[in-house]
Formats: C-alpha cells, structure tokens, sequence
C-alpha cells in the first residue's frame, strides 16, 4: 500500500518530532526547577484549583445521597477517570492553547524556521510541569474510588481502567491539537477550546443519567467525549450504558482516540498550511 | 466645583475606555458567549439531578436553581471571580516599576483602576452576561422578574458587588509591591472567589457553619447576594440590610486599599521606582 521510503520518512519524522518535544520541555523544566519553591507552589494551586470540582461533588453529597441514581464513590470513579486523562491531555498538551497567541504576535514564525516539528515545538513550548497538580487530584479521587467501591473485579474489568485512561487522554490530546488547529483560522477564540476541553472533562464527571438525551447522543457519536470514560466506566461498575449501546463498546475507546488524534492531525496540518504570517 | 467637574469627566473618560478596550476583542467575546453557555448547560442538568433529590433545596425551587446556575455564568467575567480583570496589568506594571509613572499622574491611583474596571465589567456584563442568559433562558425552565423594579435592584446590587469585587482585586495586585509577582496571592483570591462566592454552588446549599461563614464574606456580595436579589428572596428592609452589607464590605475594602496604597506608595520612593 505505502511506499517503504515514505514509511521510513514519516517514522523519522515522528522520531523528531518526539525528541524536539522531549528536549523543549525539558529545557523548561529545567528552567521551572531553578525556582523550586514557586514551582511548588503553582503545583499546589493547579492541585487546589482542580480539588475545587471535587469539592462541589462532596457539598452536593452533603445534601443527597445520591445524583442521577448514582452514588458518590461511583461519581468519584467517572470523576476521577475523566480528571486524570484529562490531565494527562493537558500536562503533555496543554499549552497548546497559546497558539492563537502566537499567530497574533507573530511568534510563530520563530517556529517555523526551527528544523523541528512545529507541532512538536508549540506542545512543549512553556512545558508547565505544575500541571502535574491536576492529573494528582484525578489520581487521588480514581484512587479513593477504586478503594471504596465494591466491583467484582475481574481480568477484563482490570484491564479496562488503564485502557480507559490512555484512550481518554488521546481523545482529550485530539481535542487539544483540533482546537489550536482552529485557533489558525480564528485567533483570539482559545476560550472555544476550553468550552470543549475543561466543558468536556466537567461534563464526564456526573453520570450520563443527569443529562439530557440529545446532549449524551451528541457527545458520543459527534463528539465521542462518552469515550473518555463513561463507557468504559459504566462497564467496570456494571451499570447500564447510555443509549442502550452494545457492551462491547466499552473496549473501543483505544480506537476512537486513534481515530479522533487523526482526525486531528489533519486538521492540524491543514491549518498550518494556511498560515499567513502576521508579518510584524 | 469646577475642578470636580473636570475630575468626573476624567474618570469617566477612563470608565468608557476600559469598555472600548473589551469592546475591540469581539471574536474573544463570541468565544466566552460560547464557552459560558457550553458550562451553564453541563451545570445546569447537574443542578436539576441535585434539585430532583433534594426539591426546595437552599429554598430554591427547580427553576430559581437553574436560573442561579445562568447568574454565575453572566456575572463570571463582569466579577472577574476567576481572574481576568485589571488586576494582572496593575501587578506588571508593579513588578516593571512602570507604577512611578502611574503616581506622577494627576490623578488618584485606586480611582482611576475603578472607574477602568467598572467600564469593562460593564462591558462583560452586556457582552457576556446577556446572550449565555437568552440562551439559558430557551432551554430551561427559568425564574425571570417580571417586575421591573426588581431587575433595577437586580443591576444596583451588581454595582455595589462590582465595587467590592474591584477592592478586593485592588488589594491582590498592590500585593505585588510586597511579593513582585503576585501570582500566589492571585491564586488564592481566585480560589476564594469562585468557593465563597456561590460560583460553584450557591452558598445557602452549604452545610451548616460553612454556610454561615461563607455568606458572611465579601466574596457573597459578589453573586450570591445579586442571584437572590434577582430571584425575589431580598424585598423591602431585607433588600436594604443586603445593600447595606454590600456597600459596609464595598467601604472597608476600598478604605483597606487606600491605606496599603498609601505604604506601598512610600516603598516605591524608598526603592527608586
């Protein structure tokens, strides 16, 4: 089907974009680590940030022992599954973000030049180790969840929670290198982005059950976000899936994420090829 | 007389650039209109499944619930309860030393901030506030006044939550004169802001002492009290009592800021600019 050279071009090509990657945030790590008590400090605020959504889950369990038919440590668990894919979205991709910034001010061009990949360069360009605070708390509340909660685990059902995580967090990488895609056509609208992306992960934290139909349809098959892990979730907990799907769609999100970080790339690349300089 | 006059006009000068500057990122507005409308629905039906559970909860029926739930995301910017707000250009131009230049001016530091701030929150409010609310307001059930005068209390308790939310911020960014950058201060004025205020759930929901504390803040009088003045639970003396605890939290605040301006001013002198 593909010619081999051009196999071979593409796999070179992925293999730098990675090490620019792998260099860039570690240059600024390092650069984060010659202020460590600030860099503690950012850490502990993204933690703290972040704990707050947990927090309004436990004040609404101060009143009710139960939303939309499902219990707090089950709440906890899709709370904690959609918090640490996201998080592992945004740590790695998350400064994505400023690429509308970038076009405005004309800094992409820099980019450019660079014999690296651009997509490379933009997603560890002010690599923010202190976003490590977010995936943490999602950590701790999937920790405390899995704790609490009284699952008849089997091998499968095992199996399902990193899967659930990796896919999760390429489905939210997508959403990331989609909407700095889009940020090449409408430059200051980085708030559309966070409209999906921190919209998708506040959604995925309460249960299906809570939202309208049309809403649920919409982010499975439009915007596969029930992907991430409602799906998955509602698998291992044993609970009825949305929209009466087959249970057998519990194991697909390895291949919407795939799916979806295609997609994206494309979107990608055709927005760079788009790219007129500001020229200032 | 004459020279007040020129003063107001002053201020107000700044109050309408502070709106034109927000005015220009018209695609920036589109996109907050989109993202506070994607939000208020996801908390809307999260609402709606706590308010199932729990009818009458705080002493909100289903439809005053919701309509909390479009207050938050309309008052949001024009609260700045994340941030965004003028405190960030303050604390650079602090941390640059650009603030010597700023005090030569004939004009007083802390006023001529409020009246920038008051033209942007304006702005947020019409930009921001107003289309996320109509679009709310077509896909929920929600408890608008149908009286007039109380939209009017509704828009008074917002200047006086705005005022307090500017002396609030006005304190974050002089911070800056003591720490340089701010950023840790402004974090947790961010975190207080959207907790006490009810951003994340209004605070007569709060258990217990919580509550009690929460409501006693000044961070109240920047959503909690306009949402329940919007809803009808403020009327006759009650409304008066929560302007009045408004405006007290509105003065202390602004008196604590010209007092911290007046030190931090000296400090600038000390170190030269």
């Amino acid at each position: 089907m593909a010619d081999p050279s051009r196999v071979r071009f593409r796999r070179a090509q992925v293999r730098d974009g990675l090490r620019a990657y792998r260099l860039i945030s570690a240059m600024w790590v390092r650069s984060l680590m010659a202020y460590r008590l600030s860099f503690a400090m950012t850490a502990l605020g993204n933690f703290a940030v972040t704990a707050f959504d947990f927090a309004a889950i436990l004040l609404m369990f101060s009143q009710v022992d139960r939303l939309g038919g499902y219990s707090l440590a089950e709440i906890a668990f899709l709370y904690g599954a959609s918090c640490t894919a996201f998080g592992l979205a945004d740590l790695s991709l998350g400064s994505m973000d400023r690429l509308g910034k970038r076009v405005r001010d004309g800094t992409l061009d820099t980019l450019l030049v660079r014999p690296a990949p651009v997509i490379a360069q933009v997603a560890a360009d002010r690599f923010g180790l202190h976003r490590i605070g977010r995936l943490t708390q999602g950590a701790l509340v999937l920790t405390y969840a899995l704790v609490v909660l009284d699952i008849d685990w089997t091998v499968v059902k095992v199996l399902t929670v990193p899967m659930m995580l990796l896919g999760g967090a390429g489905i939210f990488g997508a959403l990331f290198v989609a909407g700095a895609a889009f940020q090449f056509v409408a430059r200051d609208a980085a708030e559309v982005q966070n409209a999906f992306t921190y919209g998708g992960t506040t959604l995925l934290q309460y249960p299906p059950t809570v939202f309208a139909k049309d809403l649920v349809r919409g982010v499975t098959f439009v915007l596969p976000l029930a992907f991430v892990n409602w799906l998955p979730a509602l698998y291992v907990l044993g609970r009825p899936y949305p929209l009466d799907l087959p249970v057998w769609v519990a194991f697909t999100p390895p291949l919407v994420a795939a799916g979806c970080l295609a997609l994206a790339g494309l979107a990608w690349r055709t927005g760079l090829r788009s790219y007129r300089s500001t020229g200032s | 007389m004459h020279v007040r006059a020129g003063r107001f006009r002053l201020y107000a000068a700044v109050a309408e650039g502070g709106f034109r500057r927000y005015a220009t990122y018209r695609v920036a507005t589109a996109a907050g209109v989109f993202t506070n409308t994607v939000f208020g629905l996801i908390l809307a039906y999260t609402y709606l499944a706590l308010w199932d559970e729990r009818p009458g909860l705080g002493g909100y029926d289903q439809a005053q619930a919701v309509t909390f739930v479009w207050l938050g995301q309309a008052l949001l910017t024009v609260m700045a309860l994340m941030g965004g707000g003028f405190e960030g250009e303050l604390i650079e131009r602090i941390r640059t030393g650009d603030i010597a230049v700023d005090l030569y001016r004939p004009a007083d530091l802390q006023a001529w901030w409020l009246a920038s701030d008051l033209g942007r929150a304006l702005f947020q409010l019409l930009g921001r506030g107003v289309l996320p609310m109509a679009a709310g307001a077509l896909v929920f059930d929600l408890a608008l006044p149908a009286d007039p005068l109380r939209w009017l209390a509704f828009l008074t308790a917002v200047v006086l939550g705005a005022l307090v939310s500017f002396a609030l911020r006005f304190l974050v960014a002089l911070s800056a004169f003591w720490t340089m950058d701010g950023a840790g201060v402004s974090q947790v004025a961010m975190l207080a802001g959207t907790f006490f205020s009810g951003m994340l759930l209004p605070l007569n929901v709060f258990p217990g002492a919580l509550g009690e504390v929460a409501r006693a803040l000044p961070w109240s009088a920047l959503l909690q009290v306009p949402a329940d003045v919007f809803l009808g639970r403020h009327t006759g003396l009650d409304l008066i009592r929560m302007y009045a605890f408004q405006l007290g939290w509105a003065a202390a605040l602004l008196t604590a800021g010209r007092l911290l301006q007046a030190v931090a001013t000296r400090r600038v002198v000390v170190q030269g600019g």
